[in-house]
């Protein structure tokens, strides 16, 4: 009998253990392609020592830069951002993060409040495969999932991916167990330019309010804030399109108004910033590029570094050693993107 | 509920550890309510149908089963009655016995053919008559054509005497309702399900394998190849006549694999799931691809709907009084040779027209059904023909003459089978016609069969799995598959369990991006 279990332990081991592989095979490795994809499992390894968290979609993690953050004012920073992450995904970053570590501070950017509904299966993957496996995950999928996914899916993401094996590259053997680094404390970097040169005219709206489904994760965010004692700032990032409007603006001053919370719309404050679209965006106006979120960054470090809790920590040794570190791969990138652009005139690959 | 669900696998899961966990004397009960449960998943308002079938089914064979009892006893104690006496009284509660059949039959089958073939019938109405009738349309419950033939086939047989009635309503109810079987059979009788469905199973590891293998095959066959030639057939036959000739034989071709695909592979899911319950379902298929002839193909596809219309419909009408009396008129009018054929050439008319309107009510079926009977009949009457042409030349009686049957039986009956998915019979018609008359051979080589859905690399996916397919019916001419797997060692035998399942986990056509398409024999 002994023996007979051992045989259907092990056969069952054996099974996992090729079919964990045959899965490792086939998930995406986002190496060449919707790098983003990587964003969402890079910040375990940068856990454990941030006193501001950042959450939302591409507006956060093109336009601030952690690393400008600690250079200038010693603030420890992480980005949470997942592309078009939508409000109660950043509500459930902020849950997980709070599994690893307290912050003093968290950003909200705001754009995603025009969203309601989950936006695509695309979007889910990127922003919720990366999560380490925790009741949280669980919840954030439950409340993401759009009408043709599964829950199963996200469990065994070989049975989302396996229809890959048809377009296996060598990147999908190479990155099976490990991932290349993208980004620095969830900054996305890219050095090149693009500049604004004609917005197109934003679309009018039938109706301009917010729904009750981003209100109530609104108020759950405050509260989960509120209960951990940390302070809940809201901003529009510094991005010209998509078109904000101003209904939507004044709703969100109403609400930190009443809720005493701060809101800082980066769009407002151009001058403070020196951001100059001409110069600090590589997409026309969708996103900032480097130049653009240092400034960002350098500008809004101001603010942050008065908020309770936040303090200048280069004193720490061991977390400057840490930071040196990070500054080292954020220079060998930017080294690197700027060679892309001068030999080929643009940027093709972030490493 | 899906067979190729999660859902579907998670229910599987959960009756399994529940019904070897349970006291054997309730493993019957358990799966009454998990066959409730996953009928109710389908619209908790089609129990109501299933209700009616069930409880009609067993009141009227309770009530003929107690007709033929007394008949017994009376006819016990009353030994000396007179042979007269005794027919006499046979024939009252013959009749007695009759009347609660009728009463069933016309119950379960006026259901049927008002939800199934009002709209159908209205349809035709009005456009023979040019009248504005409203058409109805009711939701058709899933797989009513399967438990309610197969329910009725337990009341007939009550009433021919083959085996008393099941006293027992829920034991009754099971057997209508039997989850594996509900979507798309087989038909099932009660002497042989009941012998295994009612028992007290212990876990058996063996069958368990035996059934979970049986399971991964009909996934294989399932989701590797139908589900992913559903899209090219689709295409083929959405715009019909933008792919003439050389394509036409393509939706042969693929909607051929596809429907054998679909169909034997939910059989082979549903006989594996009652195998690793210890319940033993009567095999549906037989190699019919090997098939020589379409008459021998229709011995070996769909087989319980065969037998079930063969036992039903055909002997009883063919000894009927009716069809006595008109074999006696036609022995006399028309001579000996037609008089012999004629009532059995009506029966057998009359049972494709049936089996036609069993798969559905559009005329495509009515005209597929009377198509199979023609080649039938024809085959048959040219059978004095084909033995002496086989007396005649030794090569018909060579292995390759055998290999350009199989293959002729297999195309003749694809150009039936289409019937199925073109739009209506004149453009099935139409297109088999272009076969002929533009065949356009140089779109199999330009690329064209590459946009019509799937990719060269899902062809290479459904030529390996065609494969395997063809190797794996080649060895079960030798016998079961599972038991030669059974006596290999265990590592290369665990190495074929493993690549079945990798093959339908990475193969498989499921998920965001595929459009997993129902069972095809659901919608019957």
């Amino acid at each position: 009998m002994k023996k007979k279990v051992f045989k259907i332990i092990l056969l069952a081991a054996i099974v996992i253990a090729t079919l964990g592989l045959l899965q490792a095979l086939l998930v995406p490795k986002y190496i060449e392609e919707n790098e983003e994809g990587v964003l969402a499992g890079e910040y375990y390894a940068n856990a454990g020592s941030n006193d501001v968290l950042f959450v939302g979609d591409c507006e956060v993690y093109s336009n601030f830069s952690p690393i400008t953050l600690w250079q200038e004012y010693g603030i420890t920073s992480i980005i949470r951002g997942t592309p078009s992450q939508t409000i109660w995904q950043s509500y459930y970053m902020i849950e997980d993060t709070l599994r690893y570590e307290t912050p003093k501070v968290v950003v909200y950017n705001v754009f995603s409040m025009q969203y309601d509904k989950p936006q695509s299966e695309a979007y889910n993957r990127l922003a919720l495969d990366g999560m380490k496996w925790s009741k949280v995950k669980y919840n954030a999928i439950k409340a993401s999932m759009t009408d043709e996914e599964t829950v199963t899916s996200y469990v065994f993401p070989l049975l989302r991916f396996h229809s890959r094996w048809s377009e296996l590259r060598g990147e999908d053997f190479k990155y099976m167990f490990r991932s290349l680094q993208l980004s620095h404390n969830g900054y996305v970097m890219r050095v090149d330019t693009k500049p604004v040169t004609e917005l197109p005219q934003p679309v009018p709206r039938a109706d301009y309010s917010f729904s009750e489904t981003d209100w109530y994760w609104l108020n759950k965010m405050k509260d989960l804030c509120t209960a951990k004692g940390i302070k809940l700032v809201l901003i529009k990032s510094g991005s010209c399109y998509p078109h904000w409007f101003d209904e939507w603006d004044k709703q969100i001053v109403d609400y930190a108004e009443k809720n005493k919370l701060t809101y800082i719309n980066f769009l407002q404050h151009q001058s403070e910033t020196g951001i100059d679209y001409t110069k600090d965006t590589f997409d026309a106006g969708l996103h900032l590029n480097l130049s653009g979120a240092e400034k960002s960054s350098r500008w809004f470090g101001t603010f942050l570094k008065d908020m309770p809790g936040v303090t200048d920590r280069r004193d720490d040794k061991g977390l400057t050693n840490l930071w040196n570190a990070k500054i080292d791969f954020y220079e060998a990138m930017k080294a690197s993107q700027y060679k892309q652009l001068e030999e080929t005139g643009k940027v093709t690959s972030y490493r | 509920m899906s067979f190729v669900s999660f859902t579907f696998l998670a229910f599987l899961a959960a009756v399994f550890l529940l019904y070897y966990l349970i006291p054997k004397r309730f493993q019957w009960m358990l799966l009454l309510a998990a066959s409730l449960v996953f009928y109710a998943f389908a619209g908790p308002t089609y129990l109501i149908y299933m209700a009616v079938t069930i409880l009609s089914t067993w009141g009227a064979a309770y009530a003929m089963d107690r007709v033929w009892t007394r008949q017994d006893e009376y006819l016990k104690d009353n030994k000396e009655l007179s042979r007269e006496d005794k027919k006499a009284y046979k024939a009252a509660q013959k009749k007695k016995a009759r009347l609660f059949l009728a009463l069933c039959l016309i119950l379960n089958l006026g259901i049927l053919a008002v939800i199934k073939y009002t709209g159908f019938v209205l349809q035709n109405i009005n456009n023979i008559f040019g009248t504005q009738i409203r058409i109805l349309r009711f939701a058709l419950p899933l797989g009513i054509s399967f438990y309610m033939f197969q329910s009725l086939g337990y009341v007939i047989d009550v009433y021919r005497r083959k085996y008393p009635a099941e006293k027992n309503l829920a034991k009754c109810a099971l057997f209508t309702s039997f989850f594996p079987q509900l979507i798309q059979g087989p038909i099932s009788r009660f002497d042989y399900l009941s012998r295994t469905l009612y028992g007290q199973h212990d876990f058996d590891g063996r069958q368990f394998a035996f059934g979970f293998w049986r399971v991964l095959w009909g996934f294989f066959k399932k989701l590797v190849i139908a589900d992913r030639l559903a899209p090219v057939v689709v295409t083929l036959t959405g715009k019909a006549e933008n792919y003439p000739g050389v394509f036409v034989l393509g939706t042969i071709l693929f909607y051929g694999l596809q429907i054998y695909g679909d169909f034997t592979g939910g059989i082979d899911i549903t006989i594996g799931v009652a195998q690793m319950l210890g319940i033993k379902v009567t095999e549906n298929f037989d190699r019919p691809f090997f098939s020589k002839n379409i008459a021998e193909y229709w011995r070996r596809w769909h087989i319980t709907m065969g037998t079930w219309f063969k036992d039903y419909i055909f002997y009883p009408l063919s000894v009927s009084q009716g069809m006595i009396k008109l074999s006696k008129w036609s022995r006399e009018k028309l001579g000996p040779q037609i008089g012999k054929r004629l009532p059995v050439y009506i029966s057998t008319i009359l049972v494709w027209l049936a089996t036609g309107i069993w798969h559905g009510a559009a005329w495509h079926f009515i005209v597929w059904g009377l198509l199979n009977c023609v080649v039938i009949l024809i085959s048959q009457e040219l059978a004095p023909l084909y033995r002496r042409f086989h007396e005649r030349f030794a090569f018909s009686n060579t292995r390759a003459w055998d290999v350009f049957q199989v293959f002729r039986t297999f195309w003749l009956m694809g150009m039936i089978r289409v019937l199925d998915v073109y739009k209506d019979v004149p453009t099935t018609f139409k297109m088999l016609g272009t076969i002929f008359t533009t065949p356009n051979w140089g779109k199999l080589f330009d690329g064209s069969f590459l946009k019509l859905g799937i990719s060269g690399a899902d062809y290479l996916v459904v030529l390996f799995g065609t494969l395997v397919m063809f190797f794996v019916s080649l060895a079960k001419g030798k016998g079961d598959v599972r038991e030669m797997l059974a006596e290999k060692p265990a590592v290369p035998r665990y190495i074929c369990i493993w690549l079945l399942l990798a093959a339908v986990l990475v193969f498989g056509a499921y998920g965001i991006g595929y459009d997993a398409a129902q069972f095809i024999y659901n919608q019957f």
